[in-house]
C-alpha cells in the first residue's frame, strides 16, 4: 500500500459506487489510528513528517469516499471518464426546465414550510439520479454516461446549498 | 478473528511511540491555561489528577500582578489586588492573546493602558509594556513549577488547551507563551474535546454528544462521536470573544445606570465589574443579592434579583443557542440524535443558561464533572499517552478546523480553499500563474473565516512566493499547498510545477511576535526559575542524551537491517561522540550531539516509520478476503 494508491485501495474496499458509510467510517478511524501524527509524537521530526504525510492523505480519500456525489465523480476519473465540469455545461434540455422551474418556485415561496417542500421535492430528485449513477457505474461500467449524471447532480447539489441559506435565515443563521 | 480483532492485534504491535524501558516514564501534564482560572494535572498510578499548590488549592486564578519593586505576583495573590492595583493586575489575559487593539470590544470599560503595537496589542504596566504573551507565560512557568515541585523532576512536555474556536494568530501566541515559559508543546487540543476525553472514559459512553464550554472569556460548542477510545469531532462552533466577564460588564452597566452613577477611574471600572461578577455568582444560589462597591465616584448600592439579571443575560445566552444550532445544521443532525450535552466551564454554573441549553436539546443536561476541572484532566490523559507512557487504552483524536481557509482573489473577495470543519490535519493545494511575461513573484494573502469579504475575515499571512523561473504569461504553474496540523496551525509551501522549483516563501504573519521578540524577552530572563538554572540544564541535557541512546539502540535493534554497512558506521561513530559528551559537564557540548545524532538518524527514522505503517496496512488488505 502507498501513498499514491487510489482512496478505494487505500481503504481495501472495492472499488464501485454502492458503499456502506458505517464502514467507511470504521475504516477511516482504524487507518488514522495506525497514521495520526500523535502516535509518533515521541518519534522526531521525520517520523511526523511522514505521519502527517499519510494522515492528511487517509483523511482526504474519507472526504471523497463518504460524499455519494464525491464518490462518483471520482470514480468516474478512476474509469476514464473526467468530469471537467468547467467545460461540459451544457445540459438537457428536460433538465434545464426542471432547474427553470424549482428556481422560479424559490423566488415565489415565502413561508419556511413552502422552502422546505420545495427541498423535499429536489431532495427526491437527487435520489433517484443518484441511484441511477450507481446503476450505470456498478451494473453497465458506463463511466460516459454516469459522468453526464453526476454533472447534473452537482448543479442539484449547488441549489440545495442556496435553499440551505435560504433554511437558515429561518433559523435565524443567516449571515 | 474478524477484522475488528485483526486492527487491535496489529495496534498492539506497532507502538513507536511506547518508551522502551518502563523506569523511563515521561512527566507529561496537561494544562487548561484559561481566562479566569489556570489548572495543571497529571497521569499517577493510572489516573488522572490535578496538582495541588502548597496551599492544596488546584485552581491558579488567571492573574498577574507587576509591583513597584520589580517582582510579580501570579494567583490569588494578584487577584486580591486587582481593584487596588487595576492597571498592573491583569486578569482575563486570554481575551488579548493574539489579538490587534481593534479586536478589543468595550475596552474603554476595562481599567487598562492599552498599546497598539503592530501585530498583537500590549499593556502598559510600571513594568514596561508586556505583551499576552509574556502574562500567559507567567502564569504557565507558575504551573510549570508547580508540576516540577510535585513530582520532584522536570516536566517532559505539557498538552495545552485552546478553545475550539481559536484562531490561527490565539494558537500560535498560545504556543508562543508556552515556548517562552520553558514549557515543550507536546499538543495544543481543543477545550471541549480534552473534556470529552475526561467525559468518555470517566462514564464509559458511545453516541453523539455535545460539549457546550461557556467559560469567562470564550464559547465553543462542539460535536462528537465517542467510540470505544475515539473522539471524533464532527462540527464545532461557538464565539471566542463571549463568556462569564461580558455577563458582569452587562450587569455592571446595569447596577451604574440604576444607580444613575458614571465612572471614569480605572479603579471604579475594575471594581464595579469585581462587585457584578460577585452578584453573578450569588445569584446561582439567592434570588437576590446586593450589588455594591465603594467607587471613587460614590458608593453604589443596587439590589438585584435573579429575574432581572436572567433578562440582562438573555441576549448573550441567546447567542450561544445560535451559535448551537449552527453547529447542529453542519453537522446535518437533530436535537433528538444527541445523547447527551456536557457542560464546561464556570459560567455553565449559571442557572439560566443551564435552563436554556436543556429547553433546546429537550432533555436536563449533563453537570456530573467538576467544570472546573475536566479540561485540565482530559489534556493529562492526551498529554499521558503522547509521552509515551500509556501501554494500552490508546485514545485517538479526529478535531477539525473550526473556522474556513481561504485567499483574497480580485475585488476583495475571498475564496475558500479548506472548509470549516474538516477534519485535521488537512492539506489543501490550489494553483496560480503569473499575469505579466517574465513575472518571478507573486503575493498571497491567506485569511481565515467564514465571510465572503477580505474586510470581514481575519488576515493570517501575506506571502510572496519568490523565485518563478521567467515564463510567458499564464505559462507558470504555481501550486501553493496549505496545511493545517493537528494543533490547528497553517503552514504552506509552493512549488512551480513545471520547472519543479521550490519557490521561497516569505511569511510575514499579520499577527504575533517575531522570533526577535521573543528571543528578547527569553535573554531578559523572563520566568527565571528560583534555584540553579545551570545544574537543571546540565541534568535536563544528561537525561536527552541518555534517552537518545537508548532509544537509537533499540532501533538498530529492531530495523537495523534497514540500513547499509556504512549508514550503519555513521550512525555508531554519532552514537560514540554523544557517549562522549555525556561525560563531561558541557550541556552545550551534550546538546548539540543530540542534535547531531538526530539529523543523523532522521531518515532512518522515517524508514522505520514507513515499514511499520506498510506492514499494519498489509495486515488490513489480508482481513479483507
Amino acid at each position: 500500500m502507498r501513498l499514491d494508491d487510489d482512496d478505494f485501495s487505500l481503504f481495501g474496499l472495492p472499488q464501485r459506487q454502492a458503499q456502506d458509510r458505517a464502514e467507511i467510517d470504521a475504516r477511516w478511524k482504524a487507518l488514522q489510528a495506525l497514521v495520526h501524527p500523535d502516535k509518533f509524537a515521541a518519534e522526531g521530526a521525520a517520523a511526523q513528517r511522514l505521519a502527517m504525510q499519510w494522515a492528511v492523505r487517509v483523511n482526504e480519500a474519507q472526504q471523497r469516499l463518504r460524499d455519494p456525489l464525491l464518490r462518483a465523480a471520482y470514480l468516474c476519473e478512476l474509469r476514464g471518464a473526467p468530469l471537467q465540469a468547467s467545460e461540459n455545461t451544457r445540459m438537457p434540455v428536460n433538465f434545464l426546465i426542471e432547474q427553470m422551474a424549482w428556481r422560479e418556485a424559490m423566488d415565489e415561496a415565502e413561508g419556511e414550510g413552502s422552502v422546505q417542500a420545495i427541498d423535499d421535492e429536489v431532495a427526491s430528485r437527487e435520489a433517484a439520479l443518484l441511484a441511477e449513477v450507481q446503476a450505470l457505474l456498478d451494473d453497465h461500467n458506463d463511466a460516459d454516461a454516469a459522468a453526464e449524471q453526476v454533472r447534473a447532480l452537482m448543479f442539484i447539489a449547488r441549489f440545495r446549498q442556496d435553499i440551505d441559506k435560504r433554511l437558515d435565515k429561518f433559523d435565524g443563521l443567516g449571515q | 478473528m474478524g477484522w475488528d480483532n485483526r486492527i487491535m492485534a496489529l495496534l498492539q504491535i506497532s507502538e513507536p511511540g511506547q518508551s522502551p524501558n518502563p523506569h523511563e516514564r515521561r512527566i507529561a501534564v496537561g494544562i487548561d491555561l484559561g481566562t479566569t482560572h489556570s489548572l495543571v494535572a497529571a497521569v499517577r498510578s493510572g489516573v488522572a489528577e490535578c496538582l495541588p499548590d502548597d496551599a492544596g488549592k488546584v485552581i491558579l486564578p488567571s492573574a498577574v500582578r507587576y509591583l513597584g519593586d520589580g517582582s510579580r505576583q501570579i494567583g490569588a495573590e494578584a487577584l486580591a489586588a486587582q481593584a487596588i492595583d487595576p492597571e498592573n493586575t491583569i486578569v482575563s489575559v486570554k481575551r488579548f492573546m493574539g489579538r490587534a487593539l481593534a479586536d478589543i470590544a468595550n475596552r474603554d470599560k476595562l481599567p487598562y493602558e492599552f498599546e497598539d503595537t503592530p501585530g498583537m496589542l500590549s499593556l502598559a504596566t510600571r513594568h514596561g509594556l508586556k505583551s499576552p504573551v509574556e502574562v500567559s507565560a507567567e502564569i504557565l512557568a507558575t504551573l510549570r513549577f508547580r508540576a516540577e515541585d510535585s513530582f520532584a523532576d522536570d516536566v517532559f512536555g505539557a498538552v495545552i488547551t485552546v478553545p475550539a474556536y481559536f484562531d490561527d494568530a490565539q494558537r500560535q501566541a498560545t504556543k508562543d507563551a508556552a515556548q517562552l515559559a520553558g514549557l515543550n508543546v507536546l499538543r495544543l487540543i481543543n477545550e471541549p474535546t480534552a473534556a470529552a476525553i475526561a467525559y468518555g472514559l470517566d462514564n464509559a459512553s458511545e453516541g453523539l454528544y455535545a460539549v457546550y464550554d461557556l467559560g469567562g472569556g470564550t464559547f465553543d460548542i462542539s460535536l462528537l462521536r465517542l467510540t470505544r477510545g475515539v473522539f471524533e469531532v464532527v462540527a464545532t462552533g461557538g464565539d471566542a470573544a463571549l463568556g462569564g466577564d461580558d455577563f458582569d460588564r452587562l450587569l455592571a452597566d446595569w447596577a451604574l445606570t440604576q444607580a444613575a452613577l458614571s465612572i471614569s477611574t480605572a479603579h471604579d471600572k475594575r471594581a464595579v465589574l469585581v462587585a457584578a461578577r460577585a452578584a453573578k455568582e450569588a445569584l446561582s444560589s439567592v434570588d437576590s443579592i446586593a450589588l455594591h462597591a465603594a467607587l471613587d465616584v460614590g458608593a453604589l448600592n443596587v439590589i438585584v434579583s435573579r429575574a432581572q439579571f436572567e433578562l440582562l443575560a438573555e441576549p448573550l445566552i441567546g447567542k450561544t443557542l445560535t451559535a448551537t444550532r449552527r453547529v447542529l445544521r453542519d453537522a446535518k443532525v437533530k436535537v433528538d440524535d444527541v445523547q447527551g450535552t456536557v457542560m464546561v466551564g464556570g459560567s455553565t454554573r449559571m442557572l439560566a443558561v443551564r435552563a436554556a441549553v436543556g429547553a433546546l436539546f429537550g432533555r436536563e443536561v449533563l453537570t456530573n464533572l467538576n467544570p472546573d476541572e475536566v479540561v485540565a484532566l482530559g489534556a493529562a490523559i492526551q498529554a499521558n499517552q503522547l509521552a509515551g507512557n500509556a501501554a494500552d487504552g490508546d485514545i485517538l483524536l479526529l478535531d477539525v478546523i473550526p473556522l474556513s481557509l481561504g485567499l483574497e482573489t480580485m475585488g476583495g473577495l475571498v475564496e475558500r480553499v479548506i472548509e470549516r470543519n474538516a477534519t485535521i490535519p488537512v492539506a489543501q493545494a490550489q494553483d496560480f500563474t503569473t499575469f505579466k511575461d517574465g513575472q518571478t513573484a507573486l503575493a498571497v494573502h491567506v485569511l481565515q473565516g467564514e465571510r465572503e469579504l477580505v474586510s470581514e475575515c481575519r488576515s493570517l499571512a501575506r506571502f510572496e512566493l519568490r523565485g518563478i523561473p521567467p515564463m510567458v504569461a499564464g505559462a507558470a504553474r504555481i501550486r501553493v499547498t496549505f496545511q493545517v496540523d493537528a494543533d490547528g496551525l497553517l503552514s504552506v509551501s509552493a512549488r512551480e510545477m513545471i520547472s519543479g522549483v521550490e519557490a521561497s516563501i516569505q511569511v510575514k504573519p499579520s499577527y504575533g511576535l517575531s522570533d526577535n521578540a521573543i528571543a528578547d524577552m527569553l535573554k531578559d530572563g523572563f520566568a527565571s526559575a528560583e534555584g540553579d538554572m545551570q545544574a537543571r540544564k546540565l541534568r535536563e541535557a544528561r537525561v536527552d542524551a541518555e534517552r537518545m541512546i537508548l532509544a537509537t539502540r533499540s532501533a538498530l535493534a529492531a530495523d537495523g537491517d534497514l540500513l547499509d554497512v556504512d549508514q550503519t558506521a555513521v550512525i555508531e561513530s554519532l552514537l560514540t561522540a554523544l557517549a562522549a559528551t555525556a561525560q563531561d559537564e558541557d550541556a552545550n557540548a551534550m546538546d548539540a550531539a543530540v542534535e547531531a545524532l538526530a539529523a543523523g538518524t532522521e531518515s532512518f527514522a522515517a524508514e522505520r516509520m514507513n515499514r511499520g505503517i506498510q506492514r499494519a496496512l498489509t495486515g488490513l488488505s489480508v482481513d479483507q478476503i
